[in-house]
């Protein structure tokens, strides 16, 4: 029986997912082993060097990986929740007895290594909310609280970790939307982080230039909620009728503005004047409906309602609630200050490190800005321009591919699972993925702001590796019992 | 086991959601690595620091081989911005003996980029020019506490001679325009700037060396980059032979203290610019070291204009100096031979117009014309070709045929000394009195002062001295230059090529006999010396600027020349007055190596003139 289970397990595993895994792994090793690289040239195998102790770490992960495949699968979702409990307490505990490292407190020091449990909570939560998805009958959209449960599930351990100061990899966490949006949370929450993104860069990027006496950035965002709220009460709402008045409104309102302001009669308080406009469209629209209002109505104005607070509250939201470093950094990465000594430094580096790699790159260990320490955090974080360096736009187009062919086959084993509780899972492992790329690779090449964030199997470091590791090799243990589920 | 088909399909917006995340990030990598080539040069700027290493500049000797401009070293503090931290600026001030005002002052200057627009915290800026041995001393030895900061070696030009200026120019730091110009030059490098300095630069700098180190983050040294195959050694600069006598150069500098105006001596047979002064003249060594802003300031401010070099910038109406050009014109369009005589009754007299002349003998022919410089000859000679319709089909063809010869013999262009700002003087043509009168409604009478020398022709005294040269060869002349040689490199072949003028080498010998005469029995008697046959011409040129312009162009000995000379004194009146005897003296030294007694009274005499304060500039 044993032996059996164990054959079953190498004859079903996703040998391409493993390919992958040990191309990325070795890739990152070497990546490793060529940021690091000095004049005083040491062996790749240097256990006191960095890519002498990422090999230790790729050694220890592939064990890791072995025991992980030998284990039951069903011991993952029968220990699903004790599992995520037990890392909440350790990541409370880490809070108060982590020593501070750069003013975070996530780092646990054992002996002779320290690991960060907040990459390690990836996968208890990834478990844990799979394990909900999966209780019988569970349907997010049929109750409020099953919502909240998976909520409550994601939030706990963000906070735990933004209470060790470790910002970055909390918001990783919040890739999990993706979850539950492929598990029926509306679309519109997914179209309403991607309006606030856009609006937020919108209005903070495009303050310099005016259009009728207000900023270029907000009087854009006004147009384009003018533009959804028209489109939803049209597409959403099927109120063809309402939608168009609520258009010719509009369009009668700019033309007025627009002719005014020909004749060199300013509108003061514009922003005002259009937001009562978009009231007073709102009101009609609810009106129109007395009697018979349905849900999407007010859904519709509620959204309209909150993306014009949300304008409004863009700027006191940069100047007061972000922290100095954060607004520079986003300032940075929009491009709109340029501070190559100062906030704008790491990336400035990392992007001339790439820029001078050019088609080919400069070749293994013959990267100047690598091999002279100009990029910091090289190793960790800014790993990527190592590749772009010395790689050129061939080596580090290729690791974007490789990562995407990844996503994409991890996207197509979660489809596959006959369970909700293997889906939920591949889903959780497959937003991570997506978040890290998306976002560490951003900001090396200077389109996100810095967010200190792993790139995986590549950034040097014990936790990341062995937590992707982890999450990826349960799915691969989960994925290979498939056909034994269906045999139940 | 519930399978909702519509929530499935949601794996592909997920799906696409990272594909486009992932080709957005490849175009941008396009961008940044295959499209935008500046990274790449940032990259090199941060890794590699290269150092230039400065050849000496060449050294410039006079034509018998007088050591006249070498180099000294000096010492400049430069300093990489970006490896400067927080330094002990009390101690740093105190070393270099400045002010921690004037530190502050140099700082801000550098990092802004309207001063200093090479400034780059990568590169390394000059903070300090000119140390002086005592203070490069001091520095050296506290160096290692000032991380950041080095010294380099550069030269200072020094002057064994006060004089020249004008003809050796100096050197100053670049500017941006030349920076911009020639990519050679980095900030902080040196330059030519005026004379021989600039139109030779490229020969004097010779070639920067470099040696390219690599540094790293924490602007540390490590090492040489493919252990020194890049590196390269510096080219020394040539080194110039001048064709300037310096100790005539000299003696015709001290001729000419207190006055306003030019003396060009030429070589004729080679063209070599024996001396040329303009004066007034300022000392070289003033534009040298760190007071050369405060000085070079001083000198532009001077209402007497001292950098401006009026032998070979200024244009002035040349007057009877003129007259040889218009004897030569005549000759070669035959509107007259050494025979034809034209009367002069104190003057020209034609249409109501009346140019006036002074007392001798009529009707005269060209050579004692040219030996009493007659106007009125040349006014009748001149209006006889210009209004010779049969010949010429209308007064402004045959003004062009006249503005044709003239250009030949030197006028109205630059000459192509090899100096820089050279003046073209001014020929008008036909189309410019066209202009002024109307097509048609001009002829000689209208124009007639240019046969004399004067209305609209303007000439730079290294113009006229070059007439004399075509007529002291007989019929030809070598563009003037001031370099004899360059050190290992032949010469310009535009420098050492004869010109010929579009006049018959016959006519010359007219002329230059007319002078000859001139000076043995008219006007230029004072350039009579009782050993060395002089010919010459008297100029006297009235302005609008105060008295006439003296002026004078001889050339000696008469039958193998070895010297032209054309002197231009502003505001000093007759040329015989000023012109000829200070040209004459200029031969004589030239040619004797000093001055007869007989002629010391006439050298005191310039020597301690001082017409200056008649001068047109100066308010009187």
């Amino acid at each position: 029986m044993e032996q059996r289970n164990t054959n079953s397990v190498f004859r079903h595993l996703d040998w391409f997912t493993v390919i992958l895994y040990l191309l990325l792994v070795t890739a990152g090793a070497v990546s490793i082993y060529a940021a690091s690289y000095d004049f005083d040239h040491a062996s790749i195998f240097d256990f006191a060097e960095f890519s002498g102790k990422q090999i230790r770490w790729i050694g220890l992960a592939l064990v890791a990986a072995l025991v992980l495949l030998l284990i039951d699968s069903r011991v993952y979702e029968t220990y699903a929740y004790p599992i995520y409990i037990v890392t909440l307490l350790v990541l409370f505990v880490t809070i108060f007895i982590a020593p501070d490292i750069k003013g975070s407190h996530s780092w646990l020091v054992l002996g002779p290594m320290s690991l960060q449990p907040a990459e390690f909570a990836k996968v208890a939560t990834a478990l844990a909310l799979a394990k909900l998805f999966s209780g019988y009958n569970f349907s997010l959209t049929a109750s409020r609280a099953n919502f909240g449960r998976a909520l409550a599930i994601i939030f706990i351990p963000v906070i735990l970790i933004l209470a060790q100061k470790e910002t970055g990899s909390a918001l990783a966490y919040m890739a999990l939307f993706f979850v539950l949006y492929r598990e029926g949370m509306s679309g519109l929450v997914l179209l309403a982080a991607l309006c606030a993104v856009v609006f937020f860069v919108l209005a903070v990027k495009f303050t310099e230039t005016m259009i009728i006496g207000i900023p270029a950035g907000q009087f854009t965002v006004f147009v384009l909620i003018m533009l959804i709220m028209v489109c939803m009460v049209a597409v959403y709402c099927r109120q063809p009728v309402m939608a168009r008045n609520i258009l010719l409104w509009f369009v009668g309102s700019g033309l007025l503005i627009y002719i005014l302001t020909i004749f060199g009669v300013t509108v003061p308080g514009l922003a005002y004047f259009l937001t009562a406009l978009i009231v007073a469209c709102l009101y009609c629209l609810l009106m129109s409906l007395r009697g018979g209002g349905t849900r999407k109505i007010f859904v519709t104005t509620g959204s309209v309602a909150i993306a014009v607070v949300f304008l409004f509250s863009i700027n006191y939201t940069f100047d007061n609630v972000l922290q100095y470093h954060q607004q520079q950094r986003i300032l940075v990465a929009l491009g709109i200050k340029d501070d190559p000594r100062g906030a704008g430094y790491n990336v400035n580096q990392s992007k001339i490190a790439i820029g001078s790699g050019g088609l080919s790159g400069k070749g293994f260990l013959n990267g100047t800005q690598t091999k002279l320490k100009y990029v910091p955090e090289q190793h960790t974080d800014f790993i990527y321009c190592t590749i772009g360096e010395e790689e050129g736009f061939i080596g580090s187009t290729a690791v974007l591919i490789l990562f995407l062919t990844l996503i994409l086959r991890v996207l197509h084993i979660a489809e596959r699972q006959p369970s909700i509780f293997g889906r939920v899972y591949a889903y959780c492992v497959a937003s991570y993925f997506i978040f890290h790329l998306a976002i560490n690779i951003g900001m090396v090449i200077g389109l996100c702001p810095v967010i200190g964030i792993p790139l995986p199997f590549f950034s040097y470091g014990g936790s990341s590796l062995w937590g992707f590791t982890f999450l990826l090799f349960i799915l691969l243990r989960i994925d290979a019992a498939r056909r034994e589920h269906l045999s139940y | 086991m519930r399978k909702d088909y519509n929530l499935e399909k949601r794996k592909f917006v997920i799906g696409a959601f990272i594909i486009i995340i992932v080709l957005i990030y490849i175009f941008r990598l396009f961008d940044l690595q295959v499209m935008d080539s500046k990274y790449k040069d940032y990259a090199d700027s941060n890794a590699f620091l290269k150092k230039s290493i400065y050849p000496s500049r060449g050294i410039i000797y006079d034509r018998k081989g007088r050591l006249v401009v070498y180099n000294q070293p000096a010492y400049d503090v430069m300093m990489i911005p970006r490896d400067v931290h927080d330094f002990d600026t009390i101690d740093f001030c105190r070393t270099l003996n400045i002010t921690r005002q004037q530190l502050l002052k140099r700082l801000t200057d550098m990092k802004d980029r309207r001063l200093n627009p090479g400034y780059s915290s990568y590169s390394p800026q000059t903070l300090i020019t000119h140390l002086s041995p005592e203070d490069y001393g001091r520095l050296q030895e506290k160096l290692y506490r000032y991380p950041g900061f080095f010294i380099q070696k550069r030269i200072l030009r020094q002057y064994n001679y006060h004089c020249a200026a004008n003809v050796l120019g100096n050197i100053r730091e670049v500017s941006a325009k030349d920076i911009e110009r020639d990519p050679y030059y980095m900030s902080g490098d040196y330059t030519g700037d005026l004379g021989v300095e600039r139109s030779y630069e490229r020969f004097l700098r010779g070639e920067k060396g470099a040696e390219v180190l690599i540094r790293d983050a924490r602007g540390q040294i490590q090492g040489r980059y493919e252990d020194g195959r890049y590196d390269k050694n510096a080219v020394a600069g040539k080194n110039l032979k001048l064709s300037i006598d310096i100790e005539l150069q000299q003696y015709a500098e001290s001729l000419m203290v207190n006055k306003k105006g030019a003396v060009v001596a030429l070589e004729p047979a080679t063209g070599e610019i024996l001396c040329m002064v303009s004066a007034p003249n300022y000392d070289p060594s003033l534009l040298v070291g760190r007071e050369r802003g405060k000085n070079y300031a001083m000198l532009v401010k001077d209402p007497d204009r001292p950098l401006f070099d009026r032998a070979l910038q200024g244009a002035y109406p040349p007057g009877s100096t003129f007259k040889p050009s218009q004897g030569l014109i005549l000759l070669q369009e035959n509107i007259i031979t050494t025979g034809t005589a034209y009367p002069c009754s104190r003057g020209f007299i034609s249409g109501g117009l009346r140019v006036g002349c002074h007392g001798h003998g009529s009707p005269i022919p060209l050579k004692p014309a040219l030996q009493t410089s007659c106007n009125a000859y040349f006014c009748w000679g001149f209006k006889a070709m210009v209004d010779r319709k049969s010949k010429y089909g209308s007064s402004a063809d045959a003004f062009e045929v006249w503005k044709k010869h003239l250009v030949s013999l030197g006028y109205g262009y630059k000459l192509g000394v090899d100096l820089p700002g050279e003046s073209r003087g001014f020929i008008p043509n036909a189309k410019f009195y066209n202009k002024v009168y109307g097509e048609g409604r001009w002829s000689a009478n209208t124009i007639i002062s240019v046969s004399i020398g004067q209305g609209e022709i303007l000439a730079t005294p290294l113009q006229i001295a070059n007439l004399g040269a075509s007529i002291a060869n007989r019929g030809w002349f070598i563009t003037p230059h001031v370099v004899k040689e360059i050190e290992d490199t032949v010469l310009p072949s535009e420098l050492i090529q004869r010109r010929h003028p579009t006049i018959d080498a016959r006519y010359f010998s007219d002329i230059a006999e007319g002078m000859r005469m001139a000076v043995t029995g008219g006007t230029c008697k004072l350039a009579n010396l009782p050993d060395i046959e002089v010919a010459g011409k008297t100029g006297t040129a009235q302005n609008p600027h105060g008295r006439d312009h003296s002026a004078f162009l001889g050339f000696a000995p008469y039958h193998d020349p070895k010297i032209v000379v054309a002197v231009y004194v502003e505001n000093a009146g007759f040329g015989a007055t000023f012109g000829v005897p200070i040209g004459s003296l200029v031969i004589e030294k030239y040619l004797k190596g000093h001055i007869s007694d007989s002629r010391k009274h006439i050298e005191h005499r310039m020597l301690t003139s001082n017409t200056i304060m008649y001068s047109g500039t100066k308010k009187h």
